[in-house]
């Protein structure tokens, strides 16, 4: 052990063999994407120089352009709901105790279902006759028709996602609030302060960091969903739950497009990158 | 809030009933046969049976789906503990020149979709003959696993104080020493956590797991997709099938559940 002995490399030794593993398996594939969505493709593994071609033709193809909406609109729409509501279930569970155990280990359970079987789980829930969304949808007169509604489709989607993920906004929440010293409510209730003031000047700000993590996650998983709704909708009804990443799967692994692929896939990972960091930014700039 | 304390907490048991609806759903139809549950909607199983889940059990195809999953699940988490502490370790007591840009570098691969990494990795795998290896599928899983454990280690140690270093400093003992004698067992929740977390992502998986396996190694995931394909109609198997991928999240919950909101922070709370 040597720390007060300054030497300038040692850091960096302890991130060889993580730098290594990354490069492996995230710098060495994102560079292949990147080559890719600069060349064509020929059987044979010929690749020939095009510069911008696929990124120009993306721009003007309506197709993507409208799955690209799809998915912004879903994350857009999905943080608006898990975000608050998680924040609000969080609020309501008691900081200690036997039922508060109870509570969070069953919330977790949907964290730990493999996506297709996610799918699977909500395309039984809407079967019709033998489904029970089906069968709640029928006493509110409201028949399920999901192969031709789009706005059920996307009420049905967006309940998944809801039902699936708000659980870790919760937990994120929860660890946040439960990290508030007690004094601080002791004063704010002799200040007669009232509960909205309370959320806003004491525990809004205490959950900054446990929020951002939420809304990094949230925003880079619900952007790039793809087998629950695949498994569920297969991208239907006329395409109305198409998503950026169907698209992607679709070009790059049926039709076998690799340049067409690799520009959707830089596009993608570039909203990706410059969304996180401007949500990086405006959370982290407000103190 | 103060007054949460007495009341009963109503809107989390709401809230709970919603999330356990569905798994609940599931968990009845893979008690039913074919005829029964085409025979029309039913809360309970009328004549619960056993035979979804006795040819789970009876047919290798189907379990060694779990067995294979779990293997590239467990390579995938010692191989991201192991490399993540030292450089959480880094991260956690150095200053040192692009800390920044190699933390934040680190957590854009985790922002990447496995649908972007599908090609390029059934690339290098194939030319490095792994395909249909547990290791392919383990070694894939790291590019997002490898940044989230770096970000939960970290705030793990960032909770130790710096004493401790010191102290081992004195004792003369080794960076491998310290790490092993000290450090682990100090984070050792953490390091629960961290696995918790690589568990999660790489067991929820489905993409790049079906894409890198082929007969060998493919995992329970890949496999109901084949049957959801083939056998549409049998409902009731692929139930019992999904109900079973839920059960080793649950257990590894039960062990941990002491430490899981900590966790949930990701040690970053002050």
């Amino acid at each position: 052990m040597n720390l007060s002995r300054g030497n300038i490399f040692k850091p960096y030794y302890f991130l060889i063999p993580a730098l290594f593993l990354i490069t492996f398996s995230g710098i060495i594939p994102m560079g292949m994407v990147v080559y890719y969505s600069l060349h064509d493709s020929f059987p044979g593994g010929d690749f020939i120089w095009v510069g911008f071609h696929w990124f120009k033709q993306l721009f003007s193809s309506s197709d993507f352009t409208f799955s690209l909406m799809r998915s912004l609109l879903f994350s857009f729409l999905a943080l608006m709901i898990q975000i608050p509501l998680g924040i609000f279930i969080a609020k309501k569970i008691p900081k200690a105790g036997m039922l508060a155990n109870i509570i969070i280990v069953l919330i977790v359970i949907p964290l730990l279902i493999p996506k297709i079987v996610i799918g699977h789980i909500w395309s039984f829930l809407t079967i019709p006759q033998i489904g029970l969304l089906d069968y709640f949808a029928n006493l509110i007169r409201i028949p399920l028709e999901l192969n031709t509604n789009i706005s059920q489709v996307w009420f049905v989607i967006l309940l998944m996602d809801t039902w699936h993920w708000t659980s870790l906004v919760v937990l994120l929440c929860y660890a946040g609030l439960k990290a508030i010293p007690i004094q601080y409510y002791h004063a704010a209730n002799i200040d007669g302060a009232s509960p909205f003031f309370v959320f806003l000047k004491i525990e809004l700000p205490k959950l900054k960091k446990v929020l951002l993590i939420a809304v990094l996650l949230r925003f880079m998983d619900s952007f790039i969903i793809y087998t629950e709704t695949y498994v569920l909708t297969r991208g239907g009804p006329y395409l109305s739950t198409t998503f950026l990443s169907h698209d992607l799967v679709q070009t790059a692994t049926i039709q076998f497009d690799l340049g067409e692929g690799g520009a959707m896939a830089v596009i993608y990972s570039l909203i990706v990158i410059l969304t996180s960091y401007i949500f990086y930014k405006v959370i982290s700039i407000k103190e | 809030m103060t007054e949460n304390k007495k009341t009963f907490p109503v809107t989390p048991i709401i809230y709970t009933f919603f999330i356990l609806i569905p798994i609940y759903w599931m968990a009845t139809i893979s008690f039913k046969s074919r005829q029964e549950l085409g025979s029309g909607l039913s809360f309970f199983p009328k004549e619960p049976t056993l035979n979804n889940y006795g040819l789970i059990f009876s047919d290798s195809a189907w379990y060694l789906g779990y067995l294979n999953a779990t293997f590239y699940v467990l390579i995938n988490v010692a191989l991201c503990l192991l490399i993540a502490l030292p450089a959480a370790y880094a991260f956690s007591r150095y200053r040192f020149y692009g800390k920044e840009f190699f933390f934040f570098g680190f957590l854009t691969f985790r922002m990447m979709a496995p649908a972007i990494m599908l090609i390029p990795m059934v690339e290098i795998f194939s030319y490095l003959g792994l395909i249909d290896t547990y290791f392919a599928v383990a070694l894939a899983h790291t590019y997002f696993n490898l940044p989230i454990a770096i970000w939960i280690l970290e705030g793990f140690i960032s909770g130790i104080p710096k004493d401790m270093d010191n102290q081992a400093k004195i004792d003369g003992y080794t960076y491998f020493q310290y790490f092993k004698k000290i450090l682990i067992p100090q984070i050792a929740p953490g390091i629960g956590v961290t696995a918790f977390f690589c568990f999660l992502f790489s067991w929820t998986e489905v993409l790049l797991a079906n894409a890198l396996t082929v007969i060998d190694a493919k995992p329970i995931n890949a496999i109901m997709t084949r049957v959801a394909s083939v056998f549409s109609s049998n409902i009731p198997i692929l139930s019992a099938a999904g109900l079973l991928t839920i059960i080793p999240g649950i257990i590894f919950v039960i062990f941990l559940r002491k430490y899981l909101v900590k966790g949930f922070s990701l040690g970053r709370i002050d």
